[in-house]
């Protein structure tokens, strides 16, 4: 019998610690019209101190605008939010980094002033982050590119530099807004291990991304926002949970006593049987089939991914954009 | 609820890191070069402006001849003028009663033209019969004829000779003292308009790098809009002030070369230390005033095909407001003077041209403050608009324009399109 219980690779699990961590980040009713358009409508967000946290949903489902009321940019209509502790976000930007959607850096200036220049509206003296700038280029293997200026680098290497930036003055928040997109693989994956960095030095990160995979990879929680709408937020843990696992089952014998043990909605594939984990688990249906003599020949459990727990949620037309976007992006 | 105030940078502070960037942006870029050689375009304009500055002056430096005679000479000569003038035109002097003299008695006339101020050019003394003119040296070329006109028709309506008049001359006079401060004045409200006219374009475009590239979005994540308003305006300022060092250096040594000093020319109201200090004051506050406005439309632009199309206006604007201040100067103490002065945006040109006519400093005080008060609010309200009208994404509404497109919808009302 090949038995498997194929369980995606899994963020790391809401810590018990994350029930009473302080929130770095609380946001109320948040509402925000633009010329009468209703862009946010009644967002709640709570994102624990050191938390990796992620905002999903297709473009213009008011991740960005969401984003800019945390950080100040733009001021609700209504509602309220406490960033680190401060009403006003304004008034904590010493320790936000922030990596805005659409990148964007002065071309004349030299790599390591770029970074430099970003550290000095966070409040580090200019020569300090420039110091820095350079020792953070080194470390990210930008040594050789250091007094180049931005527009002779590669869009790759221009981007680097902003992350590096927002980073430069060792900030207690960091903010991305889609910060994967325009990045390959390569760099998908460093800038992954970055957060994770961050996140395990007790830094609070919360990013928007409209890719399910990096959340699914990196979130310990997340806020869907479809329509200007949370339908969810909390721990992706949770969010799986709201979908019953599908047991895909193959037995030697088509016919039998166990026929009885499978569930009503359970659906002939073929040589395999596909169904929803019946809420009693997996025992007794183990049971069930053994003395119903199914012959059983592979029987896997798959936990629901968020991505279906993403279709259940906001719905299967907001899960198509985000598949849609993401293939633009990788194309 | 308690604030962590150290939690970001203070106003100032912000304005300096952007002031900072900008300053060294601009200073070792190509535009720096074009700032430069900037002042040599508008010599043209300064010809054009010649032309209306000619008729200001001629309105604003009118001479006046005094006449010191007795009684019934003084009725004779006045009444004689007024002939003249029906019969020859505006070229017959204006004609003033200084004194009526007991017969016999002496009038000082050099020591009283030398100490007056105004508009006293030159003073005839003795009788119709025999006229003294005392005059500078160009006055008494021009009018000794004049006066032997009218001395002659004063003393006898059907006269067929000119009596000779006898000249004194004098070194100045009240009238060339005033002349020559009207022309400090003019010079001063020219130099002042071409300085922010140059600045005025570069402000314009200040924020399309920002937008275009989209710094503008870290920079409002980090630091308060008005910091950027502000760090902007100042950082224009001091490459002015740069620029102007460079040209003030440049043309002092050219003076210098040509042996041409300072005293040749007439001494400001205020002297010429205080004028190039309030020259400087006055020049901070037009710049900062017109900038702020400019910066603030400027900021409603996103591309540098917008602020091309901002700048005709922008320009048209500010020759209006120089030649309302240029106005103010014909009508000194009159209402045009006092409304330049109160308008915000003419008064640093109608103060500058008051430093260079009237030596009283406290007018100077009031007219700072006033200036001052008003930057503090148009920057505050430019940075205001900014952030409402830019600083803002999502879905726009169907059938709603930008600012900018509503405007430019206005002006190209007859069927062309409005730039993209």
């Amino acid at each position: 019998m090949d038995m498997a219980t194929n369980l995606d690779p899994s963020p790391p699990p809401a810590r018990e610690a994350d029930i009473v961590r302080k929130p770095a980040i609380e946001a109320r009713g948040l509402v925000k019209r633009f010329d009468g358009t209703l862009a946010v409508d009644g967002v709640d967000i709570c994102v624990p101190e050191g938390a990796i946290y992620g905002i999903l949903g297709p473009n213009g489902a008011g991740k960005t605008t969401t984003l800019r009321m945390l950080l100040g940019i733009i001021d609700p209509d209504e509602g309220s939010r406490r960033v680190l502790g401060a009403d006003n976000p304004q008034h904590v930007a010493r320790r936000i980094g922030y990596l805005p959607e659409e990148r964007g850096l002065y071309p004349s200036m030299k790599a390591y002033e770029a970074i430099g220049f970003m550290g000095a509206l966070r409040g580090l003296p200019l020569d300090e982050g420039r110091k820095r700038g350079r020792a953070l280029m080194e470390e990210h293997g930008l040594g050789h590119a250091v007094d180049r200026q931005i527009r002779q680098l590669s869009k790759g290497m221009a981007q680097t530099v902003q992350l590096l930036g927002t980073l430069v003055h060792e900030p207690k928040l960091v903010v991305f807004d889609e910060p994967f997109s325009g990045l390959d693989a390569i760099n998908q994956g460093k800038l992954e291990g970055l957060i994770r960095g961050l996140a395990d030095k007790g830094t609070t990160v919360i990013f928007s991304t409209h890719v399910i995979a990096h959340a699914e990879r990196l979130c310990e929680s997340i806020a869907i926002i479809a329509g200007g709408k949370v339908p969810y937020a909390g721990s992706v843990e949770e969010a799986r949970d709201r979908i019953p696992a599908q047991v895909r089952l193959e037995t030697r014998n088509a016919e039998g006593p166990w026929r009885a043990a499978l569930p009503g909605d359970a659906r002939r594939n073929g040589a395999f049987w596909d169904f929803a984990l019946p809420e009693s688990g997996v025992e007794p249906l183990l049971k069930a089939l053994v003395e119903g003599e199914a012959g059983i020949q592979s029987l896997s459990i798959e936990r629901a991914g968020l991505h279906d727990a993403f279709v259940a949620i906001a719905g299967e037309a907001a899960a198509r954009d985000m598949v849609t976007q993401a293939a633009g992006d990788e194309a | 609820m308690s604030v962590d105030r150290s939690g970001r940078l203070s106003m100032w502070r912000a304005a300096f890191v952007v002031a900072r960037r900008d300053f060294t942006a601009i200073l070792f870029s190509r535009a720096f070069i074009f700032f430069l050689l900037g002042p040599l375009f508008p010599v043209l304009v300064m010809g054009l402006a010649g032309g209306v500055g000619a008729q200001v002056q001629s309105e604003a430096s009118t001479a006046d001849v005094g006449i010191a005679m007795e009684a019934a000479d003084t009725d004779a000569m006045l009444e004689a003028r007024r002939e003249m003038r029906e019969l020859i035109g505006p070229s017959v002097p204006r004609m003033v009663e200084l004194e009526r003299l007991s017969p016999g008695e002496d009038f000082d006339a050099v020591t009283y033209l030398e100490e007056r101020e105004g508009s006293l050019a030159a003073i005839v003394t003795g009788t119709p019969q025999n006229p003294t003119l005392t005059a500078t040296a160009n006055r008494l070329g021009r009018w000794e004829g004049m006066v032997a006109l009218v001395a002659a028709h004063a003393a006898d309506p059907g006269a067929q000779t000119y009596p000779a008049v006898s000249t004194t001359l004098v070194e100045t006079s009240g009238a060339s003292e005033n002349s020559g401060r009207l022309r400090t004045a003019q010079g001063g409200q020219l130099l002042l308009f071409l300085l922010i006219m140059l600045l005025a374009s570069m402000v314009l475009s200040n924020l399309v790098e920002e937008k275009g590239n989209k710094i503008i979005e870290v920079l409002a994540a980090a630091i308060p809009m008005d910091a950027v308003f502000l760090g902007k305006l100042f950082a224009m300022l001091g490459i002015s002030v740069v620029g102007i060092a460079l040209w003030g250096s440049a043309g002092f040594a050219l003076l210098t070369a040509a042996g041409i000093s300072l005293s040749d020319y007439a001494n400001p109201g205020v002297g010429w230390p205080m004028f190039f200090l309030l020259f400087a004051a006055y020049f901070a506050m037009g710049y900062l005033l017109l900038g702020s406005i400019f910066l603030a439309v400027g900021s409603l632009a996103a591309t540098v095909r917008e602020v091309q199309t901002l700048s005709m206006p922008a320009t048209m604007f500010q020759i209006l407001v120089f030649f309302f201040a240029s106005l103010a100067v014909t009508d000194r103490g009159g209402w045009i003077e006092y409304t330049a002065i109160i308008f915000p945006l003419s008064s640093p040109f109608a103060m500058v041209a008051r430093a260079a006519m009237d030596d009283s400093l406290w007018p100077h005080v009031l007219a700072l403050a006033w200036q001052g008060l008003c930057v503090a609010v148009f920057v505050k309200a430019g940075a205001s608009l900014f952030r409402k009208r830019v600083m803002k994404s999502g879905p726009r509404a169907p059938g709603r324009k930008r600012p900018l497109a509503k405007l430019l919808g206005a002006v190209f009302r007859n069927g062309s399109t409005p730039p993209a």
